[in-house]
């Protein structure tokens, strides 16, 4: 794959349709989307809870397959992947912030952030030190070793971080990264987001509804019934 | 990247069985549970139909058993002459024939202690059905008047648990006769002192009847397989006659046709097989159920199914083969510490039983585990999104 010019589209939906269910219960959730993620820059998805944030999300991250329109991600028309195919694209270019961290209580801070390399196939002692490099960075190398259940929320939150970029994906998925945390730790937490997240190679893709972080977006799409509302630059809707 | 290389999924798998200490030792205890229960309990059955063929198969030097044509197991006789026998001798291929009295006879030792006993009446010549393991005397004593071999049982339970010694009285019926060895008998069905008496002497020895010849013990000639044996003798006199394993396995299906042993040992045995199923399968099914948002993290990530299912199967075989090699190592055990006490002898964990509980657990854990599976392979990743 091609280095992306920074500025450009790492993520491209144009007209995208999903419905859920037949007949009279048939819930038409997207009605026609268009929305744009670039490199270099950390792109908010904003809406109330019903707007159809979730299932654009699924979609995006090839977890759900659209109904209508397209779907571009990485230069990569997720449509036309076998699932195997969109498993194995999602494992080396997109990384994961999910709302519930969903860190494996039985493994280490360290073990967690490793996961995708240990599913990559790397040699476990190789993953788990370059886990803690990475862990160092996001200053938890003192609790590298901890179990999950030790962690505090923020804390938590960083070894997730650590296991979304850890394969250095292009890609980075964030599902309200900061529901689960008070509002100082949410905001320290997107500070460091946009610190070791984004660079001009990757493009970050938060969904929120929390308006107490929007300073930190570069773009805001606003989403509302299915459609992309409004779309802003990041300051300019804080 | 190394896809393919899954010793970090195996890690991961282990890691989370593991790590949920109660339901991991839960897991391995009720497969454990279960694996003792049902190979205990198969064991028990199997030593059980396995008695009810000892006196055939002590009876090592001959091969085919002649019998009325009606008769239907070993514990149900109705007499031959000795025509029979001469008939019997007379068929083509027989190399020798025998008679065998299989009877029951009171016994009561000089203290006064009595106990019905099974009277076996070996033929005088060859002796031909008494054991060949001597833990006192031997097969000679056999040839003075008077003279018995009695079982472990009945020394035990007619004259204590000291060394094994001959040369005690004992009345059998209106005879007074003599220990003269003590033999390793197969443990019978009921377990009932076993005394070895000579063919003619043990005609006195239970109430007279004017034919008592319980069996006709035979041996083929070289040459003449005991199956054609078998067909000679029948074509020729009439009687029933069939291989010593025939017979073996004809006075099981006796047992298990007419008692209610089969019934009640297949409802213990269907019951550790359910409890086992539902405690093993309902834990292991709570446990992926726990762990589904890290198996929809790690499909989100990139895991694919398979190899989800991997993991899963993975975590199954673990809890299998730690609770099975549990369970039936306390099968083995009990065994082990049992087999000396004579109430308990004969009873052993056969491979075979080993083998059918391994099968039966298996399937149970592993259809548990794929029920559960089923769960991780149709679950929408996006749940992962959905909190």
């Amino acid at each position: 794959m091609a280095e992306p010019d920074p500025g450009c589209a790492a993520v491209i939906c144009r007209g995208v349709e999903k419905a859920f269910g037949t007949g009279d219960v048939r819930l038409q959730v997207l009605r026609g989307v268009d929305l744009e993620a670039r490199y270099g820059e950390l792109t908010f998805l904003l809406g109330p809870s019903g707007s159809g944030k979730t299932t654009l999300l699924s979609i995006i991250a090839g977890l759900l397959k659209h109904d209508r329109g397209s779907v571009t991600v990485l230069g990569r028309d997720l449509a036309k992947l076998h699932n195997g195919e969109a498993a194995l694209f999602r494992l080396r270019n997109i990384g994961f912030v999910f709302q519930q961290f969903n860190l494996i209580p039985a493994l280490t801070a360290a073990e967690n952030a490793a996961v995708p390399l240990l599913a990559a196939g790397w040699k476990r002692k190789e993953a788990v030190a370059q886990a803690r490099a990475l862990l160092a960075d996001l200053g938890m190398a003192h609790r590298a070793d901890d179990l999950p259940n030790k962690l505090s929320g923020g804390e938590q939150q960083r070894v997730a971080f650590a296991r979304a970029l850890i394969q250095s994906p292009r890609l980075v998925i964030c599902d309200e990264p900061t529901s689960a945390l008070d509002g100082a730790t949410g905001r320290h937490v997107m500070e460091l987001l946009r610190k070791v997240a984004l660079s001009p190679e990757r493009a970050v893709l938060v969904v929120t509804h929390d308006f107490r972080i929007l300073e930190f977006a570069d773009r805001i799409a606003e989403i509302s019934d299915g459609v992309i509302q409004k779309v802003s630059q990041g300051k300019e809707a804080a | 990247m190394k896809i393919g290389t899954e010793s970090g999924l195996r890690f991961i798998a282990w890691q989370m069985l593991t790590g949920d200490r109660p339901k991991y030792f839960g897991l391995v205890l009720a497969i454990a549970f279960s694996t003792f229960l049902m190979s205990h309990q198969m064991s028990i059955f199997a030593g059980l139909l396995d008695r009810t063929r000892s006196q055939i198969r002590d009876v090592q030097d001959a091969s085919v058993w002649v019998m009325d044509p009606k008769t239907q197991y070993v514990d149900e006789v109705r007499a031959l002459s000795l025509q029979d026998l001469y008939f019997v001798r007379g068929v083509e291929g027989v190399q020798w024939a025998v008679p065998l009295l299989k009877g029951v006879a009171r016994a009561k030792s000089a203290d006064g202690t009595f106990r019905n006993s099974i009277l076996m009446g070996v033929d005088d010549a060859s002796l031909t059905g008494l054991p060949r393991k001597f833990l006192a005397g031997g097969w000679q004593a056999l040839r003075n008047p008077k003279t018995v071999a009695i079982d472990r049982v009945g020394y035990q339970y007619f004259f204590g648990n000291g060394p094994y010694q001959t040369g005690q009285e004992l009345e059998l019926g209106p005879q007074v006769v003599r220990v003269g060895a003590v033999v390793d008998a197969s443990p019978p069905f009921v377990n009932l002192p076993v005394v070895y008496a000579r063919f003619s002497e043990s005609l006195d020895m239970i109430g007279r009847e004017r034919r008592q010849m319980s069996f006709i013990l035979a041996k083929a000639q070289p040459g003449v397989s005991e199956q054609e044996l078998c067909r000679r003798i029948e074509a020729a006199t009439g009687l029933k006659a069939l291989t010593s394993q025939a017979f073996g396995w004809d006075t099981i299906w006796y047992y298990i046709k007419n008692t209610g042993i089969p019934i009640n040992f297949g409802i213990t045995i269907s019951i550790a097989l359910m409890v086992g199923a539902l405690v093993s399968g309902q834990t292991f099914s709570l446990f992926i159920l726990e762990n589904m948002k890290y198996f929809g993290a790690l499909k989100a990530i990139g895991v694919t199914s398979i190899r989800i299912v991997g993991m899963i199967v993975m975590q199954a075989l673990i809890v299998l083969a730690i609770g099975y090699s549990i369970g039936i190592s306390l099968t083995a055990l009990f065994f082990e510490l049992t087999k000396d006490n004579l109430d308990l002898r004969g009873f052993r964990l056969l491979p075979e039983i080993m083998a059918l509980a391994g099968g039966l657990i298996f399937v149970v854990v592993l259809a548990a585990a794929m029920l559960s599976v089923r769960r991780v392979v149709v679950a929408d990743p996006a749940v992962v999104f959905r909190g």
